[in-house]
């Protein structure tokens, strides 16, 4: 554990983290940029999971177990998200939310 | 040191965030949000995690950002403008993100933790000893079944990404709902 930080100050900059990820979710109308706000999502869970185990439970390692499912869950969603989104802009030449309204192959 | 070291890695983390979410230029929204993985690796680092910052760095600095830039670079132009949406609804979310902050802020600060005070070091031999184990409590099961999930999304990833092109009558059906 980080001498002198308690558990409280980091939970607090993931949880600012957290709802920085969820303005972005809501505000951007781009899809590669609503993209990076869940990554920022689950940036932020990932480090409450890292911390929670180190600070409460440090004989343990679940939470880095979690963690490294959630990364890698996380590459597998990227790489798809990547490759619908090119394969849509092949389609109708944009990635903005609102020309995507028809999803019919 | 290690107190301040922590407050620099959480204002570096907390200000890129915010510059990634409301910067107009796509690429360097990009570089802002390499910025906040990189910086949390540094927690990582910290709390004694070395194999996790090092996933963390390869995996989502390394790949993820790579992929994404990748994206960026084909789809936009690279000094492209981004729209942003209405100042009315920027101030309505950030008031609802505000209100659901302070909503997390107050049941962590009211909720007792009890902190085991611990400088144990974490090798990589315990975390890949207790990822193959397959006695109560092991996880080699999820570390199978992720492991094909990721095939599994490669392989779609291809068969997506190739694709096709649409053909005539597809071609004029989209540009009439254009016009629209």
């Amino acid at each position: 554990m980080i001498a002198g930080i308690s558990i409280y100050e980091i939970l607090t900059v993931t949880s600012i983290l957290f709802f920085i990820g969820v303005y972005g979710f809501i505000t951007r109308k781009n899809l590669i940029s609503i993209l990076m706000s869940v990554e920022l999502i689950l940036n932020s869970t990932v480090i409450n999971f890292v911390v929670i185990n180190k600070y409460l439970y440090p004989d343990m390692l679940q939470g880095v177990y979690f963690s490294i499912f959630i990364i890698a869950v996380a590459a597998a969603e990227t790489a798809l998200a990547v490759s619908i989104i090119i394969n849509l802009y092949r389609q109708i030449a944009s990635v903005e939310v609102k020309d995507t309204e028809i999803m019919k192959y | 040191m290690e107190k301040i070291i922590f407050y620099i890695l959480a204002l570096i983390i907390i200000v890129f965030a915010i510059a990634s979410v409301t910067s107009k230029k796509m690429l360097r929204s990009v570089i802002y949000l390499l910025f906040v993985l990189c910086g949390i690796a540094g927690i990582y680092f910290l709390i004694d995690y070395n194999f996790l910052a090092a996933i963390q760095l390869t995996v989502y600095a390394g790949g993820i950002i790579v992929l994404i830039i990748f994206s960026v670079v084909l789809v936009h132009h690279i000094d492209l403008e981004l729209e942003l949406a209405k100042t009315s609804k920027q101030l309505l979310v950030g008031l609802a993100c505000l209100i659901g902050l302070g909503v997390f802020l107050t049941t962590i600060y009211s909720h007792p933790f009890n902190v085991v005070e611990n400088s144990i070091t974490t090798t990589t031999e315990d975390i890949g000893l207790g990822l193959l184990s397959y006695e109560t409590g092991g996880f080699i099961l999820p570390f199978e079944v992720i492991s094909v999930l990721l095939l599994a999304s490669m392989i779609g990833a291809i068969v997506i990404a190739k694709g096709k092109k649409l053909d005539e009558s597809q071609k004029s059906e989209v540009e009439s709902i254009e016009k629209k």
